[in-house]
């Protein structure tokens, strides 16, 4: 039998085990050896709940998904064209992302009795069977009985042997996607360096694998797929929460202040404080605080001391730190606060995603307290934000709330490495010190710029003691002041201060299409992806659809109501009930549909892309 | 460049004078507060650091003792209810240089900033806390605080508290601090000597002071603090010497195993020989001795002590945080930007 050659622009797989199968393994290393491929990619992992749920069980199942191209590629893909899967619970649980006639990867062990009973099918049903009987293509393996076969003479435990059997199914990949092994094999190498033999093993599984396919003649088909148009570069694959790291750190190689981190361990913010952690020689402190209130707290802290404050959390942690983010607007101190969104109300589904918290953000505080709010459109936009987000705060003495959320905290994309030199090093407002008796003028900490800044002053600096507190302050003095008026004046300057930051953002661009036309979609945060290729699909229709993206929340771009106002219809898709559209309708008093879809999952390009067509043609 | 005698074995800080510490701003607490003596006292201690007033910052929370800050001539933050001690943790951390004082009151430090101060207490950092314990929450206008004894009367327990109430020192020493110590606003020259011995100590100081609060619950340690009364209330606590009090030591405090009992030195049976002898490094003594908690209704109940209960060396949080940076820098070099961002695994596109 001939094995027909095809030509593929873009391919889903999704790789699914039980936790212990090393699924998150194969699938990173897939996607090392596409991006080296040239390929444009995007992932996204799909961890269970639960720590440690009992093997074999549908709650235990790990999830991979990573959709590639030789196109540009945006999000890891609503359905996959592969799936593969260790074990009767993986296809029970990942049946329903497979596309029609798609492939199955099958573990044939992985469907025992028991197999089929943990994963809760009845006893009379044959998932197998039945996959193939609704026009699935499934190829079966007995990858255990294998990857014993093929490793029986390396010396190792059978229980060593079995933990080796990703890598066999690995090279099956590679052989059906034409791929080269050897970034694996490096991989492997680098890994195990202190376990040959471990190395060694894993690599014949891999090398077997690969020779298994082309012996037994799984497939009738194999698959190439090319390169995509990059941007040059040299590139990384990158998480969202990753990107923050680097972002931060960053902000303190780069910057003659150092970053002060406090934080409480929160899913799924806690990359964040982890890899901080380890960065102790790049000017980062990180403190694990007792709780959110004091991690926030401890950030203000080292913000008065000097330092950029930083916390990071989620959804219920920010509603903790509202009363300190309020302290910090009246101390007009520079504080980023990070919130990997996540689905609520309360506990809500923690693992999952959502971008519910845009009116905690912008509301969520006692009294008139404004904040700047930014969010990060992917994974690697996080880095780019993250080094925003901080030049705000301390620029314009004011805290920052940037926004991600689960799915791009956890999904990776490549990231292209960007100059050292084009970081620009962050310009703190420190005042000097009055110690030469030349300047004989009482300090006045809240002493405004032209744009309302008042001065970093921090201890240690001669002559400029001074106390400040939550109690409004006197204008200019910041001395405690029950004055109505001055209460009215300090409030609007707060605000104004706020919105005077529009004057150091770059302008609104439009991401696909016009300046004008039919249908605008509007987006902020993790749906770029989704939104950017429904989008582009309607647009290869001819329809008349446009999109832009934003990434400054509060204060808005300054020409935005502009753009809104060149379109006929608005469209707004969000993981939420309609916040964005609630705040355009607001503030621009235009008709603002939304696309709202609640589900803990990024929306899918099919789903919004029928919207955008019926909007287009209605 | 002159040199002054300092608490902390710092540098001089030339001739600054106790005034040079107070703020320009007008103190605000009820005339007759205790807080005014606690005020003054610490104005007086400023000059002794050897500090400059830029290196000194005052952290305060909410309630009557928490507007402190503002009337001193230093750095000075005053935050919200409960959370000083992790605002100032966040400082110290970030600036170990600098002087770094937390007061608080039995509200918030006990009740809304608990947790806050359990863990400060727990990590040492060198942080002196001074908590105006007066048993009542003043600025709200009289409801019950965490110190105040079951059964008393406020807005809010009309018909007597039924709470059970937080011993200040049990619980710093329950958070493993450091250092413990009790003093009185009626005692400035006492209170004077508790400062002192609190900034010297390098960790978490943790110095309770009773406050009498004029207003809404006047005379609450009366019985400790009367100068007519403390003489056979309260003991004045001395490294190694022996626990005696009263007029002319007619009294003492005895060990008989692990329970303390009161002697009396007049009638010949008992000797200074054979008291209590005070060691402030001796952890389980100091348990005994915040135990001495008695209410002072009781009949022949135990003195309530005053002094340095606990004083133990330990490393700081700040300073072990300070070791690992420099390990790391020491091991890795200082970190190199270009090779974080780059990571572990890249591919070029041209």
């Amino acid at each position: 039998m001939s094995i027909i050659e095809k030509q593929k622009k873009e391919v889903t797989i999704r790789f699914a085990g039980d936790s212990g199968d090393g699924i998150q393994l194969t699938g990173s290393q897939f996607t090392s050896t596409t991006a080296l491929s040239g390929n444009d990619l995007s992932t996204f992992p799909d961890y269970p709940a639960e720590i440690r749920a009992p093997a074999g069980t549908v709650a235990g199942v790990s999830g991979f998904q990573i959709h590639f191209g030789s196109k540009a590629i945006h999000t890891p893909g609503d359905m996959c064209d592969v799936l593969v899967v260790m074990n009767a619970a993986a296809l029970k649980a990942n049946l329903k992302f497979l596309k029609p006639g798609g492939i199955i990867i099958a573990n044939t062990d992985g469907f025992g009795k028991k197999d089929l009973s943990l994963a809760k099918f009845a006893p009379n049903e044959a998932p197998i069977q039945d996959a193939k009987a609704s026009g699935y293509i499934v190829i079966e393996i007995d990858v255990t009985k294998m990857t014993r076969e093929s490793l029986k003479d390396t010396g190792l435990s059978l229980k060593d042997i079995d933990r080796s059997k990703n890598m066999f199914v690995l090279g099956v990949l590679y052989w059906l996607f034409s791929r080269p092994l050897d970034s694996t094999i490096q991989f492997l190498t680098r890994k195990f360096a202190k376990k040959p033999q471990v190395a060694e093993a894993n690599i014949k599984a891999l090398n077997d694998g690969f020779t298994y396919a082309i012996a037994t003649e799984l497939f009738s088909e194999r698959y190439s797929v090319d390169a995509a148009p990059i941007e040059p570069g040299t590139y990384r694959n990158i998480t969202g929460n990753d990107a923050i790291v680097l972002g931060i750190a960053a902000v303190a190689k780069r910057s003659e202040f150092p970053v002060f981190l406090g934080s409480y361990p929160i899913t799924p913010a806690s990359e964040i404080l982890q890899g901080l952690s380890s960065l102790k020689n790049y000017g980062v402190t990180t403190f694990q605080a007792e709780d959110e209130i004091a991690a926030i707290a401890s950030a203000i802290g080292a913000s008065f001391g000097g330092s950029l404050g930083i916390t990071t959390s989620s959804g219920p942690g920010i509603a903790l730190k509202g009363e300190a983010m309020g302290l910090a607007i009246m101390l007009e101190l520079p504080l980023v606060i990070v919130n990997v969104q996540r689905a609520g109300p309360s506990t809500g589904l923690p693992t999952k995603t959502e971008q519910s918290d845009l009116l905690q953000a912008f509301y969520g505080r006692a009294g008139e307290a404004p904040l700047a709010i930014l969010s990060a459109s992917s994974p690697a936009d996080c880095f780019d934000v993250t080094y925003e987000a901080c030049r705000i705060a301390v620029e314009h003495m004011i805290p920052v709330m940037l926004l991600t959320d689960g799915y791009i905290a956890n999904g990776a994309e490549p990231w292209k490495l960007p100059k050292i030199s084009e970081l620009k090093p962050i310009d703190p407002r420190f005042e000097k010190a009055r110690d030469n008796g030349q300047d004989d003028t009482p300090f006045l900490p809240y002493k405004r710029d032209e744009n309302l800044v008042r001065p970093w002053a921090i201890p240690g600096t001669k002559g400029l003691a001074h106390r400040i507190g939550g109690l409004e302050k006197e204008h200019e003095t910041g001395n405690i002041s029950y004055d109505p008026d001055n209460h009215h004046m300090m409030t609007e300057m707060r605000e104004k201060k706020r919105d005077m930051i529009a004057n150091y953002i770059p302008d609104q661009q439009i991401d696909e299409g016009n300046e004008n036309g039919k249908l605008l979609v509007v987006g902020w945060g993790s749906t770029y992806g989704t939104i950017k290729s429904a989008v582009y699909e309607a647009r290869e229709e001819g329809l008349d659809a446009s999109f832009l993206h934003l990434r400054y929340l509060n204060p808005f771009p300054k020409n935005l109501g502009k753009l809104l106002n060149g379109f006929e219809k608005i469209l707004v898709p969000e993981i939420n009930r309609g916040q964005l559209s609630k705040i355009l309708k607001e503030q621009f008093l235009l008709p603002v549909e939304g696309f709202n879809r609640v589900r803990g999952v990024p929306l899918t390009v099919s789903e919004l892309k029928e919207k955008i067509v019926q909007l287009c043609k209605a | 460049m002159s040199t002054q005698k300092t608490v902390n074995g710092s540098q001089g800080n030339g001739n600054l004078q106790a005034k040079d510490f107070a703020s320009d701003q007008e103190v605000r607490w009820c005339p007759g507060c205790g807080d005014y003596t606690i005020l003054k006292q610490v104005q007086n201690l400023m000059p002794k650091l050897g500090l400059d007033p830029e290196n000194i910052v005052f952290i305060a929370g909410i309630g009557c003792s928490s507007r402190f800050p503002y009337y001193m001539n230093t750095f000075g933050i005053h935050g919200i209810h409960g959370r000083a001690p992790a605002i100032a943790s966040g400082l110290k951390i970030a600036r170990p240089d600098l002087s770094v004082w937390v007061v608080t009151g039995d509200g918030d430090a006990l009740s809304i900033g608990g947790n806050h101060i359990i863990h400060l207490l727990r990590r040492n950092l060198d942080i002196n806390v001074l908590l105006f314990n007066n048993e009542i929450y003043g600025l709200t206008k009289g409801q019950y605080s965490p110190t105040s004894p079951q059964g008393r009367v406020t807005k809010t327990s009309p018909t007597g508290s039924v709470d059970s109430p937080f011993n200040p020192l049990a619980l710093a020493l329950g958070a493993n601090s450091s250092y413990v110590a009790r003093a009185m606003d009626r005692d400035p020259k006492h209170l004077q000597i508790m400062l002192e011995h609190a900034a010297q100590h390098k960790g978490t100081s943790f110095l309770e002071i009773y406050q009498n609060c004029i207003v809404f619950n006047d005379g609450a340690f009366s019985p400790y603090t009367d100068k007519s009364l403390r003489d056979n209330t309260s003991l004045y606590l001395e490294d190694g010497q022996p626990l005696a009090f009263g007029a002319d030591d007619a009294f003492g405090v005895r060990l008989d195993g692990y329970r303390p009992e009161i002697v009396d030195l007049r009638n010949g049976k008992w000797s200074k020989d054979d008291l209590w002898i005070h060691d402030q490094k001796d952890r389980n003594k100091g348990w005994l001795l915040t135990s001495l908690f008695d209410d002072n209704a009781k009949q022949g109940k135990l003195p309530r002590p005053f002094g340095v209960i606990l004083a133990e060396e330990r490393p700081t949080y700040e300073r072990m945080v300070q070791e690992q940076i420099a390990a790391t820098m020491e091991q890795l070099g200082d970190g190199d930007l270009e090779e974080l961002l780059t990571g572990e695994e890249t591919w070029t596109v041209k």
